[in-house]
């Protein structure tokens, strides 16, 4: 991803006269994938693993857990950010991490909201896969594990569907950044931890609207590049199966 | 609390005098290698959106930064929010203006060693076509009056700022409870509530320093001016600036807190404030500078050693 936010910077010169300190704006892209890339990247690990459990075993309770799955794609950011922001206070169960205010916290919101739709559109995915792959992969003696790396690879774009849902849903949301992060820069203009999203809000509130537009086009060029990269590594990485 | 025009005159002739005493502020010092031990430390300072918005802070923290070598995590939120986050614990210390609300805050014992740091004055704005009628009037309540009796869009900051605060402080003064489709919550920070009312022709109450900051996208004039443009001081608008209470939140960092308003409130600090400009005005007057003392700035307003409280 930093290869990305590089791109993205050295893109800066194209604005012939970039009236902004483009440190503001690539410190704030910076901020905004560090804290989306990261919360992402550990939603993934945790929801990947979860739907397929979920999607091949049988249990009591099964039909809710989707249900609750399903109804956190839903779950508005705001109240994330609330329930985030209590969380991490300095009267909060996790206050002694010193958290409020900082890139952590923001994660921790972003991994709460990305989690259910990964989650969700993974199980939707894996779910698909024709049961005759499974049971071939069985048939052949593959073990557990093989059998699910076999059902991973058939889903993959299902996967990569529920990761950039994920990720969509982690870099453009502003609700809960805004409450646990603060929407801080520094006095020379370098994002602590303001988003792309939380820049606009400011610089809109602020009467910049050039700059809000910019932040914004930047935005939607972001999560276009990513969806294009994802895409590519889906159409690339998996071999022959398709 | 309202600012005297004397008073007023006071600070502008110490902002003038700071200006003439030139460089030799507390941070022009060498960098002497027995400086306290902050390096790297952060500072966390919950603000409003009037002193963040209009790059204030920034010309202030940019120094203190560089000198102590810390960091100043600058967190703007309306007065309300920021004062309820420093008693959660979550700021080291804040920048407010709304003294009611203050002094419940140091009545509650979350902030300590409340100074004086600056002020200027809200203004009415509002279409210039004024509906209501009220330009020129040198009442803030016979204006709010006028436009409530003309039912006139208003846009009110709904958001427990310090702005909000003095609206409705303003309100009750008139004698009126405003409500009715002309009035509107936005729930939002000052440049919000400005483009707001921008877009619809509203009027509202304005810190002169936000209205003046963002001035040129804006078709609102100003109708009725505060005290700095000898309008009626009950639009003076005063800021202070108060520590965290160590002996409630152990883990605030209060000596980096206190340097910080030693700093603001020092020649230095109210120097960068005089100096301060946006379209070529001045936003905020310098006030914790005064060789006549206020005992008054350190304590809930009207306190005495005599009450009970």
């Amino acid at each position: 991803m930093g290869a990305v936010a590089a791109a993205l910077g050295a893109g800066g010169p194209l604005f012939v006269d970039f009236p902004f300190e483009s440190q503001y704006v690539t410190s704030i892209i910076y901020v905004s994938l560090y804290v989306s890339v990261i919360a992402v990247a550990i939603s993934t690990l945790v929801s990947v693993p979860t739907a397929i459990v979920v999607g091949f075993s049988d249990f009591r309770g099964k039909h809710f857990l989707t249900t609750v799955i399903n109804t956190g794609m839903g779950f508005p950011s705001v109240v994330v950010g609330l329930v985030v922001l209590v969380m991490v206070s300095h009267e909060g169960p996790l206050g002694e991490f010193d958290l409020v205010f900082t890139k952590k916290a923001m994660i921790m919101s972003q991994f709460v909201l990305a989690t259910p739709p990964i989650t969700g559109i993974t199980l939707a995915a894996v779910t698909g896969v024709n049961e005759e792959v499974r049971d071939a992969a069985f048939a052949l003696g593959g073990t557990r594990t093989d059998v699910a790396l076999t059902i991973v690879k058939e889903a993959r774009y299902g996967i990569a569907t529920a990761v950039l849902a994920g990720f969509g849903r982690a870099i453009s949301e502003v609700g809960s950044v805004l409450i646990v992060g603060g929407n801080i820069a520094g006095a020379n203009g370098v994002s602590r931890t303001r988003t792309l999203t939380t820049a606009i809000r400011l610089e809109a509130r602020s009467g910049r609207y050039d700059l809000a537009l910019l932040l914004g086009a930047i935005l939607v060029a972001l999560v276009l590049v990513v969806n294009a990269i994802v895409i590519r590594l889906g159409d690339t990485g998996g071999g022959g199966l398709r | 609390m309202p600012i005297q025009r004397r008073d007023l005159l006071a600070a502008l002739g110490t902002g003038a005098t700071a200006g003439l005493a030139g460089c030799s502020g507390v941070l022009g010092g060498g960098d002497g290698g027995d400086g306290p031990e902050v390096d790297g430390e952060t500072l966390t300072l919950t603000t409003t959106t009037s002193t963040y918005d209009t790059g204030l802070l920034d010309a202030l923290n940019e120094p203190f930064q560089e000198h102590y070598g810390v960091t100043v995590d600058a967190v703007s939120q309306g007065t309300g929010a920021a004062l309820e986050s420093a008693e959660n614990g979550n700021a080291d210390l804040v920048m407010v203006h709304a003294r009611s609300l203050e002094d419940e805050f140091m009545r509650e014992g979350y902030g300590v060693n409340r100074r004086d740091l600056m002020f200027n004055d809200f203004v009415v704005v509002g279409p210039s076509d004024d509906p209501a009628g009220i330009e020129g009037m040198d009442s803030a309540t016979e204006a709010f009056n006028a436009i409530a009796e003309s039912e006139s869009a208003f846009v009110s900051r709904g958001d427990n700022s310090g702005t909000h605060t003095k609206e409705l402080v303003v309100w009750e003064a008139a004698g009126t409870e405003p409500g009715g489709s002309w009035y509107q919550e936005i729930g939002s920070g000052m440049g919000d509530a400005l483009n707001t009312a921008d877009e619809q022709g509203a009027y509202t109450l304005s810190d002169r320093g936000t209205y003046i900051s963002m001035q040129s996208n804006l078709s609102l004039t100003i109708l009725v001016q505060g005290p700095i443009e000898d309008g009626p001081e009950l639009l003076a608008n005063p800021y202070g600036v108060i520590a965290v209470n160590p002996a409630v939140h152990d883990h605030v960092n209060y000596d980096l807190a206190m340097a910080y308003i030693g700093y603001i409130t020092g020649p230095e600090g109210q120097q960068v404030i005089e100096d301060y400009r946006m379209n070529d005005k001045q936003l905020f007057f310098p006030r914790a500078l005064s060789e006549d003392p206020d005992f008054q700035q350190y304590v809930p307003e009207g306190w005495s050693a005599d009450d009970d409280s």
